[in-house]
């Protein structure tokens, strides 16, 4: 083993916090042997065999977007011929095929519409808690709360207040990208910047709403920008305890402006071990089987990963992008994917209570 | 399990079983530095071409056969195989695995026709797995020892260990009941490296064996290697379903949860090839049935080859499986993974 993995692996055992260089000594690895035992060690510490997974469904209301990031093969400008923006009553179909389902969160992000009005959006909130109670809203990312209080001329609290009281359950943690500007302004100029993504989310867990975050990587990003990415969001973690899980997003090209490969099957396993080693104040590390392929995302769980995501059911975003997995994942073939990599599959809500064990033995 | 002792069944089972996943992979990475101490991987440009998909053996496991009659049967022209040749000679291409169908007609003078036909182009020739080199002596009424001859005679440079899938009746039974036995499959491999040919070992898995079917081909395919060092190469890969008989079997669904065809499974699998098969010097990766990320993973579980381009892929791709990796793609794979591409010519080199 190199000797900076050594020193690495000593601070994993006696559960000392890892600095930022050593996170970047692991990006660096290849020995992933050792940093995927790490990750796991450090993992299974915390979570034990059990590998959760949701009954969701997602869904984008709209791909018409007035920001145009180059990493984004989802979005629309309106009046293009593949643009849409659903009506309240497909929303409502979808949420009603998630409910036959059994589904217990809808997750739903879309772009910044640019003639939506905030009402539509907490009309959309209050119908579907109305006719849906036992579903968890998980909706909007950091940018489109920011968005809203531009079109409004709220407060950033203001907005939250009002969308939690139309029903918001919690945020999902998109829009994130990279932190640092040098990168973010060349992929994604138009988009809110790295310190306010961060402000929005200290508002959102000041009014009591957990969210997740994300990074998204394998563009034109360096490791340092990762680290530094890692870093803001564990300081922010520290001040709020209010993230849930950390999920890495894997790059996809295809119909995108930036021009580059798909991401490896080590960069994916040693984006997501770094995380659990590095983000030691997140309880969970997701691995999105519909970015890395269910294959990596089962061999993911020996890295560090606790968290498989959910059915999915209808995905446009990364499929825009051309993720080569499939739009869903039945219950059975999540269950059955956990169990294969030898842990304990639990199906979880959105705030991660236990819906049901599935322990060895279980049909 | 002792150091250099041939392991027995029951280590070879608990290794596939219970060993945890990154014990396992750190000793096949072991194994895989003792022999190739250099960051070395190897990779070829080639193409599958498949004579025929006429094939009287009827496999369930099998997505590719046809009837004679079906609307689909076909046999490739000399023409059409030699524009393929051509189009692997333009894309730096050096060999041609060369498979076929069982077809019902098809004697060795057929086989030699078709050898003729690739050696008039400056190309290496990989063909015939013992299933047809068996199928030839029949039809022909000659003995595996001359069909061999001949076909070497003809030009043909390499075998491939296809239609092994797993060395043990009872599996084969099962799927393959019109297919030769194991100790045919051997008794081909044996004459073959008897008379000078190099040749692959493959093997499926993941249709109904259990761990101990596996460890028995692992077994036998070592104790094949002590005798004859002919196997240059190694190469596990997955059972595929799609458009299989076997996928509408139920007792294959409940056998397949219960098995190693999955991504943790295939690492497992491989990495205990790796181990048990200290006699062949190159492991390879199925990145054709695993797709590239998990093929990469697999260079730190004991491979140290990413197999070929693959030009052209037909029987994995009757199944719906449609990975696909360029040499450019298959080069910057192995680079991120911190090793050395290197193109090769033929087999893997076995001294």
């Amino acid at each position: 083993m190199e000797a900076d993995l050594r020193t690495i692996r000593d601070k994993v055992r006696a559960g000392r916090r890892l600095s930022e260089e050593d996170a970047l000594a692991l990006y660096r690895s290849r020995d992933i042997l050792s940093v995927g035992e790490m990750a796991d060690f450090a993992n299974r510490r915390k979570n034990g065999d059990r590998v959760y997974f949701i009954v969701n469904r997602h869904i984008n209301p709209t791909n018409i977007c007035v920001n145009r990031c180059q990493f984004c093969a989802f979005s629309k400008t309106k009046g293009e011929s593949l643009a849409y923006t659903m009506t309240m009553e497909e929303v409502l179909r979808r949420a009603e095929e998630a409910q036959a389902q059994k589904a217990t969160e809808l997750h739903i992000v879309g772009g910044l519409h640019p003639d939506l009005p905030f009402d539509f959006y907490l009309a959309m909130l209050r119908t579907l808690r109305e006719r849906f109670p036992s579903m968890h809203l998980q909706a909007f990312t950091a940018v489109e709360i920011d968005y809203f209080a531009k079109i409004t001329g709220l407060t950033l609290d203001e907005v939250i207040r009002r969308l939690k009281e139309a029903g918001l359950g919690s945020l999902p943690g998109g829009g994130a990208e990279i932190f640092a500007p040098e990168i973010r302004n060349r992929i994604c100029p138009e988009k809110i910047s790295g310190d306010r993504w961060l402000e929005v989310m200290e508002a959102v867990h000041a009014a009591e709403l957990r969210s997740n975050a994300t990074m998204l990587y394998g563009h034109v990003e360096t490791l340092e920008s990762r680290v530094d990415h890692l870093r803001r969001l564990r300081e922010l973690q520290d001040r709020t305890g209010g993230f849930q899980s950390f999920i890495p997003l894997a790059f996809h090209p295809k119909n995108t402006q930036i021009a580059k490969g798909y991401t490896t099957g080590l960069e994916d396993l040693l984006a997501l071990a770094v995380a659990r080693l590095y983000l030691d104040n997140f309880a969970h590390v997701k691995s999105f089987w519909i970015m890395v392929g269910p294959k990596l995302a089962q061999i993911s769980l020996h890295f560090g990963v606790n968290d498989i995501d959910g059915t999915v059911v209808e995905e446009r975003i990364t499929h825009a992008a051309g993720a080569q997995a499939g739009q869903e994942m039945t219950v059975s073939e999540l269950v059955t994917m956990i169990r294969q990599a030898g842990h304990v599959p639990v199906e979880r809500d959105t705030l991660y209570n236990v819906v049901r064990e599935w322990p060895e033995g279980s049909a | 399990m002792a150091k250099g002792a041939v392991p027995t069944m029951e280590e070879a089972v608990r290794l596939l079983r219970e060993t945890p996943l990154f014990e396992l992979g750190r000793a096949a990475d072991e194994v895989r530095r003792r022999l190739h101490p250099g960051r070395a991987v190897g990779y070829i440009v080639d193409r599958n071409v498949n004579y025929t998909n006429i094939c009287g053996c009827g496999c369930s496991f099998c997505a590719f056969y046809r009837e004679p009659s079906a609307p689909d049967a076909y046999v490739l022209s000399e023409e059409i195989l030699s524009r393929k040749i051509e189009e692997t000679l333009l894309l730096g291409g050096t060999q041609i695995l060369l498979q076929g169908g069982l077809h019902p007609d098809w004697t060795i003078e057929d086989a030699e026709r078709l050898v003729r036909a690739v050696k008039r182009h400056p190309i290496r020739l990989h063909g015939f797995s013992p299933p047809e080199v068996w199928h030839f002596a029949i039809r022909s009424g000659l003995s595996i020892r001359e069909v061999i001859a001949r076909l070497i005679g003809a030009g043909l440079d390499s075998i491939p260990g296809g239609g092994a899938e797993i060395l043990d009746d009872e599996v084969r039974k099962k799927i393959s009941p019109r297919k030769i036995g194991w100790e045919q499959w051997a008794a081909v491999m044996r004459e073959a490296h008897r008379q000078g040919l190099r040749a692959s070992a493959t093997m499926m898995f993941g249709s109904v064996e259990t761990a101990e079917s596996i460890a028995r081909h692992l077994l036998r395919i070592r104790e094949l290697q002590e005798e004859t060092g002919g196997f240059s190469s190694f190469i596990p890969w997955t059972f595929q379903s799609g458009n299989t008989a076997l996928s509408l079997d139920p007792a294959f669904g409940e056998g397949a949860a219960a098995g190693f065809n999955h991504a943790v499974g295939y690492l497992r699998v491989l990495a205990v090839s790796r181990l048990l098969l200290p006699n062949i010097r190159t492991v390879q990766v199925s990145w054709v049935t695993m797709g590239a990320k998990v093929a990469q993973v697999g260079l730190f579980f004991g491979a140290n080859d990413f197999g070929s381009t693959m030009i052209e892929e037909n029987v994995v791709a009757s199944a719906g499986v449609a990975y696909r990796m360029s040499e450019e793609e298959i080069d910057a794979t192995i680079r991120d993974a911190g090793f050395q591409p290197v193109k090769r010519e033929g087999l893997p080199c076995w001294t």
